[in-house]
């Protein structure tokens, strides 16, 4: 446990380290120009001037002022622990304390980065159990149709290099015009996104068994749909948990695309909006309740997987 | 009505077609295994264009292929100079300087242990986050011009790079290295005649994902600010007037172009892990 968390921390502690750092230079421009504002004498002559010069020399130069990158309102980088008031201001702060919060009036607050993550979550889960679903019943058909099969596969292979969640913008507006709005034209999105790799990955699984099961398989008398539950379904399932995962990141991504274009809540729709207003912790605290979730669902399915395979008696 | 009973008309031929070439021997043909797939693509669209003229589907809604490909045709150099903006500026300069950043750094991680318990738990959990989300940040920090969504594509391309290549230098055998060591090998000969090789084919899997991402992170990063061209930009102005079938035009530029990539990747490599048991069929 030690050998395998403490360079793990070791890590973490330099990046925060490095982050701390580098804010000083970052926001150094920002915070000359209010401390100008305030009144104080700075190194470097005006602002026009000022630009021209590094960061690094503003900063050696300005010693006492420059540490003020650390608390600034609309920071170019803001520190970790702005993001952390942010992102527990946003979360707890807002919920239990804010006007509009679950304790006050017994809903999430409009606000609150948790209905946020909660709109954002619903829709990666429905597009993501859709997307698995149609990939798991396409795969079993490309494996027992041959004209399916040759037809369709190259396309899937395709599909994967191909920009697809650049579609994510007209497949909301246009299910917008048609009428279809809030959770689903996301879910298309991330159905879509998590369809391939399931297609492809479940291909993959379902032919794993060798000829030698297969023959075995047929001496018994079994048919296919005997050979798919008993032989087929089961070998797929390691291949199925590999491609989830991929599949339920993906599904996210394409979720957070999807809220860009419709101003109406989730995480995407927080990050565009905080760009337009400048908003910079609001973007890095929706940032990281996104990584929050991301790292929350794909651990979750591999603690599925985990299960799943130590139940059906497998080494993992 | 009668070109809908057309479209399904079509899609019963093309199947029924490509049933016949895939029965009797027939599939084992280098030609019908080419002319299957394309068979299929081409009773799609054809069956897509006289379902949407057949239905009367707006063009707001849907375009029909007809109409998207005249659309790629009348616009090659609006499309050329979005593919210059959004795919040799922003998608290659991020992808050579994160996948060269992830190899440099892979080398060292694979020599220092302490490096490597340390960064890869951090790597594979990074690899799986919505690192797109940055793009707003990184649009603010370098400009709306290529140099931000080249930043967003060194992100996003660095960390998968990373884990793959790590572990392709990790995937010798104790006889393999025993065996150089025999020969009188130092680290570095031991490196660069043995672990390097034995690493492409995993440094090339790591490069088709990073390709595909590379593309996904520039065309996004757009959405959040560029100058008035790129593929990203193409898409959201053309989606925001409602004319689709430039959208549609523009994701073929990115199609093609993630397809065209993907291809030279797939040659590339088999002409430099010609050895590998996945090359030899």
């Amino acid at each position: 446990m030690r050998r395998s968390v403490l360079p793990v921390l070791w890590v973490v502690l330099a990046i925060l380290v490095v982050w701390y750092v580098a804010a000083i230079p970052m926001n150094v421009r920002e915070v000359l120009t209010q401390a100008e504002r305030g009144g104080a004498q700075v190194w470097g002559g005006t602002a026009a001037e000022r630009q021209e010069r590094s960061a690094l020399a503003l900063v050696a130069r300005n010693p006492g002022v420059a540490m003020a990158g650390w608390s600034q309102e609309r920071p170019r980088l803001p520190v970790p622990h702005q993001v952390a008031v942010e992102l527990w201001q946003s979360t707890v702060g807002e919920e239990v304390f804010g006007r509009r919060g679950f304790v006050q009036t017994g809903e999430f607050s409009n606000r609150s980065l948790i209905t946020h993550a909660g709109i954002t979550l619903g829709a990666t889960v429905v597009g993501f159990l859709i997307g698995t679903a149609a990939g798991v019943l396409l795969a079993i058909g490309i494996v027992h149709n041959r004209a399916m099969d040759m037809s369709v596969m190259p396309w899937a292979v395709i599909s994967q290099t191909v920009p697809i969640v650049a579609l994510a913008p007209m497949i909301v507006v246009v299910l917008n015009s048609v009428g279809v709005q809030g959770l689903l034209p996301k879910a298309v999105i991330s159905a879509y996104l998590s369809f391939f790799p399931v297609v492809v990955g479940m291909v993959k699984g379902l032919r794993a068994p060798d000829r030698m099961q297969l023959d075995q398989m047929h001496t018994w008398n079994a048919g296919t749909g005997d050979t798919l539950r008993k032989l087929r379904l089961p070998a797929s399932v390691p291949y199925l948990f590999a491609s989830l995962k991929v599949a339920i990141a993906a599904a996210l991504v394409g979720t957070i695309v999807g809220e860009l274009p419709v101003q109406r809540g989730g995480l995407g729709a927080r990050m565009l909006a905080g760009s337009y207003y400048g908003q910079t912790v609001q973007i890095w605290a929706a940032l990281l309740m996104a990584a929050v979730l991301a790292a929350g669902l794909v651990g979750l399915v591999g603690w599925l997987e985990r299960r799943t395979l130590r139940a059906m008696g497998g080494a993992a | 009505m009668t070109l809908v009973l057309l479209a399904v008309a079509v899609w019963v031929g093309g199947w029924a077609l490509n049933g016949w070439l895939t029965r009797g021997g027939r599939e084992r043909l280098r030609a019908v295994r080419v002319a299957v797939p394309l068979i299929f693509g081409a009773t799609i669209l054809l069956c897509w264009e006289l379902l949407v003229r057949g239905l009367d589907v707006p063009p707001a809604i849907l375009p029909p292929p007809s109409r998207i490909g005249a659309t790629f045709a009348g616009n090659l150099p609006v499309l050329w100079g979005d593919f210059v903006q959004t795919i040799l500026k922003g998608a290659f300069s991020g992808l050579a300087i994160g996948v060269a950043a992830a190899l440099a750094v892979a080398v060292l991680v694979d020599r220092f242990d302490a490096l490597r318990r340390g960064l890869l738990p951090v790597g594979s959990f990074m690899a799986a986050l919505p690192i797109i989300g940055v793009a707003p940040i990184m649009v603010m920090w370098f400009g709306f011009g290529w140099q931000s969504k080249a930043a967003v594509v060194v992100l996003m391309v660095f960390f998968p790079m990373l884990v793959n290549a790590v572990a392709g230098l990790a995937d010798t055998t104790q006889m393999q290295r025993d065996l150089m060591r025999t020969y009188g090998a130092g680290y570095w000969a031991t490196l660069g005649k043995l672990r390097v090789p034995a690493a492409l084919p995993f440094v090339f899997n790591g490069l088709k994902i990073a390709a595909t991402l590379a593309m996904i992170g520039a065309i996004v990063a757009e959405f959040f600010g560029s100058p008035t061209q790129g593929i990203g930009f193409r898409i959201s102005t053309a989606n925001g007037a409602l004319q689709l079938d430039m959208v549609w035009a523009a994701i073929l530029v990115g199609a093609l172009a993630g397809s065209a990539v993907y291809g030279i990747i797939t040659l590339v490599e088999r002409g430099a892990t010609f050895w590998h048991p996945s090359q030899r069929t």
